[in-house]
């Protein structure tokens, strides 16, 4: 999901590694893990690259969004709840850049591309945040559509990026409640504060929907991943999940989805939503959100002012090395 | 947009290990960047203890760690697969005897 | 009644609690900005912890303040969101240093490192207050800005000993917080009387201490202390710098919309 522009079909292998390709199978097969020195496909190693960092950009891209009601979060109890949560994602996002470490991409070499315009991230970190409410729709909406995606990479093949996705579980846990706990305020208070959380709902509910990425019909790389056991789902059972798991809450909450197609099927109980506007999606994930521009401007102000910090702090440690050296 | 930056100079890797209770041994919980020890060990109490999960940290250099090779797993590991004897289970001792 | 605004009943007590707790606010806030937008992901979250046990300690010298506050005419009692999002600029008691703009990740640094050099060993004083509920809000406090006063001490010195570029950085960052130092140690009437009762110390008490810490660590980060006497006073009467109006601006914009409104 945080890595749903990801499309990157396996080469062809050479004949030399047929025996151990198959043996690799073998292993995948019988839900081994791989770890980070074992032999793996060319192929297996980009994919888990590209998807972890793609997730890695995700949660510090997704910082933004969020911390940018830090400052204006309307209770002190919201603000330690918000900063403690746009703190994790940073944490999340540094779990994951430490995952595809084990792989030999490092994160300089990962963030410098995402910098460059030359690395994808999630298409719901290019939408605004333009109220209050919007923080509660991203914790209910997009940490509950995120956790949908990240518990079954909880048993992804490859062990480190399985296991950082354990510890982000773990911490995330708490996000989906904050987000919902807000809009359940607002949608209980006054009639702005519940036409807010509306007008929140009704611009992030589309979006949430995008983030499990384009239909089944049109995801190339699905086969290959779920053969390798990376991915466990399809975008569309994910996407379905999520749907039959919102509503209720949506309806709970007295809101409206923004979807007049949307009926619940009568023989299998899933709710059966309107039609996605993929090309939406597509301008989006191809730089034309309303918000990418500004989000890669952010992330390289960020890293270009805190140059002569990594700088100074490389210079003593080398000096204080060659200090203890002689 | 397309702007090419300067390739970011890369950091020193660390690996972490945390004592989460008093009486468990120190275990491997993740990596991070730091340009020297003490940064690395306040990296990681702000990284890994932020849930109250610590009690005490060790940092390591990540290439000061010397792994085994996977590929050496069957002459590693294997030969200790057979041999039954080194387990209590391999022998027999009458149940009137009681607990061994 | 539904306020827009809210008149404080500024007991000796009261106004104690309010200026501990706004040094601790108007700080948190101002790491809180920097979430998302540090050097590096290691110091992000760095800075935002500290900014969490800020905010922390703010919430509890809030709840001590509205617990000692005579209860207002009609029947009404001032809470931590109050105290926060409903006093204009005026009514805010915290220290000048507090308020000044982030500036660059060096500036941040040497501000935190400032004041926790002061705070810690205040705080470590206040565990003997008098007073059961200030001694363990200080208890409680003294633990995490002891590691404040480690973290940015380790970073003065990397910074202030790494490059040239960050040494001068370090030292413009000094010179241009010096002036606001000063004010950490002062105390008024309303404090005298609460020190007469054992229930806080005299901040002026911590003055020498500080100042040996702080040369220590200026010395091993090569950087000089400044000469200037001068010092700027006024936040603890509620005369500010004009950055303070925009920081609540921005900080109560929301609760002061809809007056009343639980979010």
């Amino acid at each position: 999901m945080y890595t749903q522009a990801l499309n990157d079909l396996p080469t062809p292998h050479n004949l030399e590694d047929a025996e151990k390709m198959a043996n690799f199978q073998t292993r995948i097969d019988s839900e081994d893990r791989i770890e980070a020195n074992d032999w793996m496909p060319e192929a297996y190693r980009r994919t888990l690259v590209r998807q972890i960092s793609q997730h890695a950009h995700s949660e510090i891209i997704g910082q933004l969004p969020e911390g940018a009601w830090i400052t204006r979060a309307p209770s002190l109890r919201r603000k330690a709840a918000l900063l403690a949560k746009v703190q994790d994602e940073c944490g999340h996002g540094l779990y994951l850049y430490a995952a595809a470490e084990t792989l030999n991409a490092s994160r300089e070499a990962l963030m410098d591309q995402l910098m460059e315009g030359k690395a994808k991230y999630s298409s719901i970190f290019n939408y605004p945040t333009m109220t209050w409410a919007d923080i509660g729709a991203i914790g209910w909406l997009v940490d509950g559509a995120a956790i949908m995606n990240q518990i079954p990479l909880c048993r992804c093949s490859y062990g480190p990026y399985a296991r950082a996705m354990i510890r982000v579980c773990k911490e995330e846990s708490f996000h989906q409640r904050q987000g919902f706990e807000i809009m359940m305020t607002l949608a209980k208070g006054s009639a702005r504060q519940k036409a807010m959380a509306q007008d929140a709902l009704n611009r992030w509910w589309w979006p949430s929907l995008m983030m499990f990425g384009p239909p089944d019909t049109d995801s190339q790389h699905s086969d290959q991943s779920t053969r390798w056991k990376i991915k466990r789902f399809s975008n569309d059972e994910l996407r379905q999940k999520f749907v039959d798991a919102t509503v209720p809450q949506a309806q709970f909450l007295g809101l409206t989805l923004p979807d007049p197609d949307l009926r619940q099927d009568e023989v299998t109980g899933n709710w059966m939503y309107g039609e996605i506007d993929w090309e939406e999606f597509k301008q989006v994930i191809a730089g034309n959100g309303p918000c990418n521009q500004d989000r890669l401007a952010s992330r390289r102000k960020a890293h270009e002012e805190g140059a002569w910090v990594r700088e100074a702090a490389a210079a003593y440690a080398a000096r204080q090395a060659s200090r203890h050296a002689a | 947009m397309n702007k090419t930056l300067k390739a970011t100079p890369p950091v020193q890797l660390w690996e972490v290990f945390i004592r989460s209770r008093s009486g468990l041994a120190h275990k491997h919980v993740g990596s991070l960047h730091a340009e020297d020890a003490e940064l690395a060990l306040q990296a990681a109490r702000n990284l890994f203890t932020r849930r109250g999960e610590g009690l005490s940290i060790w940092v390591v250099p990540s290439h000061l760690i010397v792994a085994s090779d996977p590929s050496e797993k069957g002459m590693l590991f294997e030969p200790a697969l057979s041999k039954a004897y080194r387990h209590p289970t391999f022998y027999n001792v009458p149940e009137e005897v009681g607990h061994m | 009644m539904v306020t827009n605004t809210i008149s404080v009943s500024e007991t000796p007590q009261v106004l104690y609690a309010l200026r501990r707790a706004d040094d601790a606010l108007i700080l948190g806030h101002r790491l809180s900005e920097c979430c998302g937008h540090a050097p590096t992901l290691e110091e992000d979250m760095a800075l935002a912890n500290i900014g969490l046990d800020l905010i922390g300690q703010a919430r509890a010298l809030y709840a001590l303040a509205a617990l000692r506050e005579p209860s207002l005419e009609d029947g009404r009692a001032n809470t931590e969101d109050t105290y926060a999002y409903l006093r204009d600029v005026g009514q805010y008691r915290n220290l000048l240093l507090c308020e000044l703009p982030n500036g660059d990740f060096g500036r941040i640094i040497m501000r935190q490192f400032l004041y926790s050099a002061f705070i810690d060993p205040y705080w470590r004083a206040m565990m003997k207050s008098s007073d059961a509920q200030l001694a363990a809000i200080a208890e409680k406090a003294e633990k995490e800005t002891a590691y404040h006063l480690r973290y940015t001490s380790e970073w003065v010195i990397r910074l202030g000993d790494g490059t040239p570029k960050s040494h001068d950085r370090m030292q413009a960052a000094l010179e241009f917080l010096w002036s606001y130092t000063g004010e950490m140690f002062d105390t008024d009437e309303a404090e005298a009387m609460l020190q007469a009762e054992g229930m806080i110390i005299d901040a002026s008490a911590i003055h020498d201490g500080w100042r040996t810490t702080v040369q220590t660590i200026l010395d091993r980060a090569t950087l000089t202390l400044p000469q200037s006497a001068w010092m700027q006073k006024g936040g603890r009467s509620g005369r500010h710098s004009e950055h303070l109006g925009f920081l609540l601006a921005e900080m109560q914009q929301l609760p002061r919309s809809e007056p009343g409104a639980v979010w």
